[in-house]
C-alpha cells in the first residue's frame, strides 16, 4: 500500500503546530498503526529530519499510553479499539490519513502528538482510592459481593486512562472517566463509606484543572476503546447529589 | 572474601519470616519523616512499595519513564495472581505453593524467600480486595479461583483477562493517596540513568527528564529498584516496547552483582511473527491451555487447513509425552516441545514456526457462551491482531520471550550488595529459580512491595537516622552526572546512519537465535563475536536526530540500547558458564535421551552472581551454593 500522512507536528509546549504531509509507500496491510509510524520513523531518521514523537509503550491495548487522533477520531475508526491495535488493514491504498494529538486544554500538547495527562493522576488523587493501610485488610471472603456487583465493577474498573473521552467530547469533559472510578469503588461495600466524599472531590477537582461540563452528548461511549459505559456517569451524578445534599 | 552472604535467619523454616521481623530493627516514627526514600519503578513493586513506604511516614520519591505510574508494564499480565488460600479445599497449603515454586524453578531458587513468598500470598489479597480490586467472584458472592500452569490445585485469584490491570490499579490508588497525602513524590516521565553510591553506600540517582532532557540529581538514604525484568532483550517479547535492562545495568555496574541472567523465560503462548515489521508479540494467556488443546499434524510439512486435518492425523505432542500434566506442563516444557515439532518440521504457518490451540473440542462440551465467558476477550485480541477467528479455526501460537527470573542478586533482606541499594519485583533473582509458575509473579512482585521491603529497609535505615539530608552538591553526584553527560554526547556525536530501533531489533535477532530457547557452546560463543561486532557498528554508524535539551525519544532508545549490548553478553556468558539445563536454561549438551532437561546437582547447584570489573575485564564470578533443607531435591517430572 502507499499512502499520505498528514501529522500535526509541534516543537514542543510553546511552539506553534501545523500539519505536514508524509508519503509512505510499501505499507503492509499486516501491520500495525504504529508499526507504520515505526516505519515512517525509521525513514526520518535516515534522512536526519526528527522523527514523528507519539506515546506507546504495551502496544497491545492495556497501557493506556497510546493516544492519537485519526482522521477526526480518537483511536481511530474502529470500534473498541485503541490505536496500538489498529492495523492497516482496515485503510485503502492510496489514502491520506490525518493524524494529530488530543486537544483539549486539560492535556496540553507537550511535543508533536504526545500530550500531558497529569490531570487524570491529580483526579484520581483527590479521591480516587479506598482510604486502606498496608497490613490492616480482613480476610477477603469476610465481605461477599454479589457477582453481578463486582462484574460490574469490573466493567467501570476496565478503563485504561487513554484520554479518548475528554479528546472527543466538545466540552473536553472528563465525566466518563471519574464516573467509571466512582462507580467502581461504590459497587464495592468497603468502598462506600467514602462514596459521597469521593464523588465530590474528585469532580471538584475535574472542574478546577480545566475539564468542561458534561452535557450528556454520548460522544465518550462511542470512543472509549474498552467500552465504558454512560451509565457510570449517572451512578456518579447521584453519588454527587447525595454528597451535595449532605454538605 | 565471599561477597554474598544471603542472611538467611536460623530456625525452622514456616519461623524464619516471623522470627526475622520480630528481631530486624525498626526506624521511630519521628525519625522516619527524615529519612528520604527514592522508589524507581511504579509496577506491582514499586508502586505498593511506595504506598507502604509512605504510609509508615517515610518520605518517599518515584520515579517512572511513563506519563504516570498506572501503565507500568505488570497493567499487561492476564491470567492471574496465586495465594495459599485454600478457599477451594482442594489441599493447598502455604507449604505447598512453596514447593510448587521450588520444583518448578528446577530447585535453584533460595528456600527462605520462596516460603516467604508463598507466606505473604494471602495478604496481597486481602489487600487487594480491601481497594476495591474486583476479582472474579462466585455465584455466592465470594471469590472465585482457577488452575493455572503447572500445578494440580485451583489458587489463582483473576480479574477476567485482565488481572495485571486491576492489581496495579490497586496499587497505584494507594500511591494516588500517599501522594495526595503528601509523603510520595511523584516524577514520571523520568529514566534513570545512574546510581550515586558515596561511601560505598548507595545516596541517589541520575535521572533524565524525559520531556525537557534535563539531567536531575535526586539524593536519598536508600534506593529501591523496582525496574521489571529485561526480556525486551530479544527485541520481540511479551513485554512493553520501551521496557529496558538499563537501570539494573547501571546498578551493576556500581558494583551490584547480577545473578543468573541467562534465566529466562519463554512463554508457550503467544501471537506468533506475522510479517517484518513486527514489533512485539502478544501473549495469549497461559489460562487458555486448561482448554485449549495443542497440536500439529502427524504428516510433515501437512499444508491442508486445521479443520481439514482430521482426528487421527493430528498429534496432540503435549498429552502424548506428557499424560499426567497434559496441556498443562510447565512453561518451559511446553514451549520446548513446540520447537521440538517445529524443527523436527511438523510446524504450521508459511514460516513452519508455530502449533495449533484448538478449543473445537471445548467448545462441543461446554458450549460457546461458556468458552466466551472465560476467554472472551483474548479471543477477541486474538482476532484483532492475527486476522482469524479463533471459534472458528484453531489459534495459531509460538514461543517468546517473557519474563527474566534472573536480575540484580540480593539477600534476604531484598538488598542488593551495594549497601542501601535494594531490588524488589522482576529486577531481583530471588524467587523463581531457573523457571517461574504461572501467576506466581504478580504475587512475588506485590508481596515485595507490600509485604517485606517495608519491613526490611528499616533494619537498614535504622543505622542511618543520624545522616543528615542527602546532599546532591556532593563530589559523586557531580562525577555521575559527568559521566551521564558524556555518554549522550558521546552518542549523539556519531553521527552515523541507523536509528537506534534497528540495532535493537538485530540485537534480539541474535540473542534469539543463540541465546533463546535452547543453548550450545558453539552458538554461546558465534553469539558473543556476533554481538561484539553489532556493538562495534553502533558505536560508529548511529544516528540520533534533534538535540539533547528536548523530548527526543531516539536518545531514550539509544541509551537503552547501549546497555542491552552489555547484558547481553554477560546472559550468554552466564549460559556458558551453566553446563547443566534446568528449567528455562537448556543447554543441548545436557538431555536426556528422550529429550528431556538433564540437570547437574552436583556441579550447578548454586546461584551465579556476576561482578563487574570494567569493560575489557570478564565478569566474575561468585557462588552462592543452594542448600536444601526442607524439600528433597528430586527430577522435575510432568510425566
Ligand atoms: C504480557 C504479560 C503477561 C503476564 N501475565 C502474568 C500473570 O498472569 N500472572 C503473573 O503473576 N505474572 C504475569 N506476568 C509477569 C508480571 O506481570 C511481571 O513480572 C510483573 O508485573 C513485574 O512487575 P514489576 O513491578 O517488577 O515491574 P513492572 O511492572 O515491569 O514495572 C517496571 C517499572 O519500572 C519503571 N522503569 C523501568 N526502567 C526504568 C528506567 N530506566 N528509568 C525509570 N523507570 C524505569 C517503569 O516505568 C515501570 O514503572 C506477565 C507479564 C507479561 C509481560
Ligand atoms: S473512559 Fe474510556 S476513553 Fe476515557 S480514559 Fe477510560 S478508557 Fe479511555
Ligand atoms: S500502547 Fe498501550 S494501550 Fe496502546
Amino acid at each position: 500500500m502507499n499512502i499520505t500522512l498528514k501529522i500535526w507536528r509541534q516543537k514542543n509546549a510553546k511552539a506553534k503546530g501545523q500539519f505536514v504531509e508524509y508519503p509512505l509507500s510499501d505499507v503492509s496491510p499486516e501491520m500495525s498503526f504504529l508499526e507504520m509510524l515505526d516505519a515512517l520513523n525509521n525513514k526520518l531518521v535516515k534522512e536526519g529530519t526528527d522523527p514523528v514523537a507519539f506515546d506507546n509503550d504495551c502496544r497491545e491495548g492495556i497501557c493506556g499510553m497510546c493516544s492519537l487522533y485519526i482522521n477526526g477520531r480518537a483511536h481511530g475508526q474502529e470500534t473498541r479499539t485503541t490505536t496500538c491495535e489498529l492495523h492497516m488493514r482496515v485503510f485503502k491504498d492510496g489514502e491520506t490519513i490525518s493524524i494529530e494529538p488530543w486537544r483539549s486544554k486539560a492535556f496540553p500538547v507537550v511535543k508533536d502528538l504526545i500530550v500531558d495527562r497529569n490531570a487524570f493522576d491529580k483526579i484520581i488523587q483527590a479521591g480516587g482510592f479506598i482510604s486502606v493501610n498496608t497490613g490492616s485488610a480482613s480476610d477477603s471472603n469476610s465481605i461477599p459481593v454479589s457477582k453481578a456487583k463486582a462484574d460490574d465493577a469490573f466493567d467501570s474498573a476496565s478503563c485504561i486512562g487513554c484520554g479518548a473521552c475528554v479528546a472527543t467530547c466538545k466540552n473536553s469533559s472528563a465525566m466518563l472517566f471519574v464516573s467509571a472510578k466512582v462507580s467502581q469503588l461504590a459497587n464495592f461495600p468497603q468502598g462506600q463509606v467514602e462514596a459521597a466524599k469521593r464523588a465530590k472531590n474528585m469532580v471538584a477537582k475535574m472542574d478546577e484543572l480545566g475539564f468542561g461540563n458534561c452535557t450528556n452528548t454520548g460522544a465518550c461511549e462511542v470512543e472509549c476503546p474498552k467500552g465504558i459505559s454512560i451509565k457510570n456517569i449517572a451512578k456518579l451524578n447521584r453519588e454527587y447529589l447525595s454528597a451535595k445534599l449532605s454538605d | 572474601m565471599n561477597k554474598l552472604n544471603s542472611k538467611i535467619p536460623d530456625g525452622p523454616l514456616a519461623e524464619k519470616w516471623s522470627k526475622h521481623k520480630a528481631s530486624i530493627k525498626l526506624v521511630n516514627p519521628a525519625n522516619k519523616k527524615r529519612l528520604e526514600i527514592i522508589v524507581v519503578g511504579t509496577g506491582l513493586a514499586g508502586a505498593s512499595a511506595a504506598a507502604s513506604l509512605g504510609e509508615l511516614g517515610y518520605n518517599v520519591k518515584v520515579f517512572c519513564y511513563q506519563d504516570t505510574p498506572r501503565r507500568a508494564h505488570s497493567v499487561a499480565a492476564q491470567g492471574g495472581i496465586n495465594a495459599a488460600k485454600n478457599y477451594k479445599n482442594d489441599g493447598d497449603s502455604v507449604y505447598r505453593l512453596f514447593y510448587d515454586m521450588i520444583k518448578g524453578g528446577d530447585y535453584r531458587a533460595r528456600e527462605a524467600n520462596v516460603y516467604r513468598a508463598a507466606e505473604v500470598s494471602n495478604n496481597i489479597i486481602d489487600q487487594y480486595t480491601a481497594q476495591g480490586v474486583p476479582f472474579a467472584r462466585e455465584y455466592g458472592g465470594l471469590l472465585d479461583n482457577r488452575s493455572f500452569g503447572g500445578v494440580q490445585v485451583s489458587r489463582t485469584f483473576y480479574a477476567k483477562g485482565q488481572t495485571g490491570q486491576q492489581c496495579l490499579l490497586g496499587s497505584y490508588s494507594a500511591l494516588s493517596r500517599q501522594i495526595n497525602k503528601g509523603t510520595c513524590t511523584m516524577y514520571s516521565r523520568r529514566d534513570l540513568l545512574d546510581i550515586v553510591v558515596v561511601d560505598g553506600k548507595a545516596r541517589g540517582i541520575i535521572a533524565r527528564n524525559l520531556i525537557t532532557g534535563e539531567i536531575e540529581r535526586h539524593g536519598a538514604h536508600a534506593v529501591v529498584l523496582a525496574t521489571g525484568g529485561y526480556g525486551t532483550i530479544y527485541y520481540m517479547s511479551t513485554l512493553a516496547v520501551n521496557s529496558n535492562a538499563s537501570a539494573a545495568w547501571k546498578a551493576h555496574k556500581k558494583g551490584a552483582l547480577f545473578a543468573n541472567p541467562s534465566f529466562i523465560q519463554i512463554h508457550p503462548t503467544c501471537i506468533p511473527v506475522l510479517n517484518d515489521y513486527q514489533s512485539k508479540l502478544t501473549l495469549m494467556s497461559e489460562s487458555l491451555r486448561n482448554d485449549g488443546r495443542i497440536w500439529v499434524p502427524k504428516e510433515k510439512g501437512d499444508k491442508r487447513l486445521p479443520n481439514d486435518i482430521p482426528e487421527e492425523e493430528r498429534d496432540y505432542y503435549l498429552e502424548r509425552r506428557y499424560p499426567a500434566f497434559g496441556n498443562l506442563v510447565p512453561r518451559d516444557v511446553a514451549s520446548r516441545a513446540a520447537k521440538e515439532r517445529c524443527d523436527a518440521g511438523y510446524g504450521v504457518g508459511d514460516t513452519g514456526l508455530s502449533v495449533y490451540l484448538d478449543f473445537k473440542d471445548a467448545i462441543k462440551k461446554q458450549g460457546k457462551e461458556a468458552i466466551e465467558a472465560k476467554y472472551g476477550n483474548l479471543f477477541e485480541m486474538y482476532e484483532k491482531i492475527a486476522g482469524t477467528n479463533p471459534y472458528e479455526r484453531p489459534m495459531r501460537i509460538y514461543p517468546a520471550g517473557h519474563y527474566t527470573m534472573g536480575g540484580l542478586w540480593v539477600d534476604y533482606n531484598l538488598m542488593t550488595t551495594v549497601p542501601g541499594l535494594y531490588a524488589i519485583g522482576e529486577a531481583n533473582f530471588s524467587d523463581h529459580g531457573a523457571n517461574r509458575l504461572g501467576a506466581s509473579s504478580l504475587m512475588q512482585t506485590a508481596g515485595d512491595g507490600y509485604f517485606v521491603i517495608p519491613y526490611t529497609i528499616g533494619d537498614y535505615l535504622a543505622d542511618e537516622i543520624r545522616t543528615p539530608k542527602i546532599s546532591t552538591d556532593l563530589p559523586e553526584f557531580e562525577a555521575s552526572e559527568k559521566e551521564v553527560l558524556s555518554q549522550i554526547d558521546k552518542l549523539m556525536a556519531i553521527n552515523g546512519t541507523q536509528p537506534a530501533k534497528s540495532f535493537h531489533k538485530r540485537l534480539g535477532k541474535i540473542m534469539w537465535d543463540h541465546a533463546g530457547m535452547a543453548r550450545n557452546e558453539e552458538g554461546l560463543k558465534e553469539g558473543i563475536k556476533l554481538i561484539n561486532e553489532l556493538e562495534k557498528e553502533f558505536w560508529t554508524d548511529l544516528k540520533i536526530t534533534g538535540t539533547k535539551d528536548e523530548l527526543n525519544q531516539e536518545i531514550e532508545k539509544a541509551g537503552r540500547v547501549a546497555d542491552f549490548f552489555g547484558i547481553a553478553k554477560l546472559i550468554c556468558q552466564d549460559a556458558l558458564n551453566r553446563k547443566e539445563s534446568c528449567g528455562a536454561h537448556f543447554r543441548e549438551e545436557s538431555q536426556t535421551e528422550g529429550g528431556e532437561a538433564k540437570r547437574d546437582d552436583e556441579n550447578y547447584s548454586y546461584v551465579a552472581a556476576w561482578e563487574y570489573i570494567d569493560e575489557n575485564t570478564a565478569q566474575k564470578l561468585h557462588k552462592e551454593e543452594l542448600t536444601f533443607d526442607f524439600v528433597e531435591v528430586k527430577v522435575r517430572s510432568y510425566k
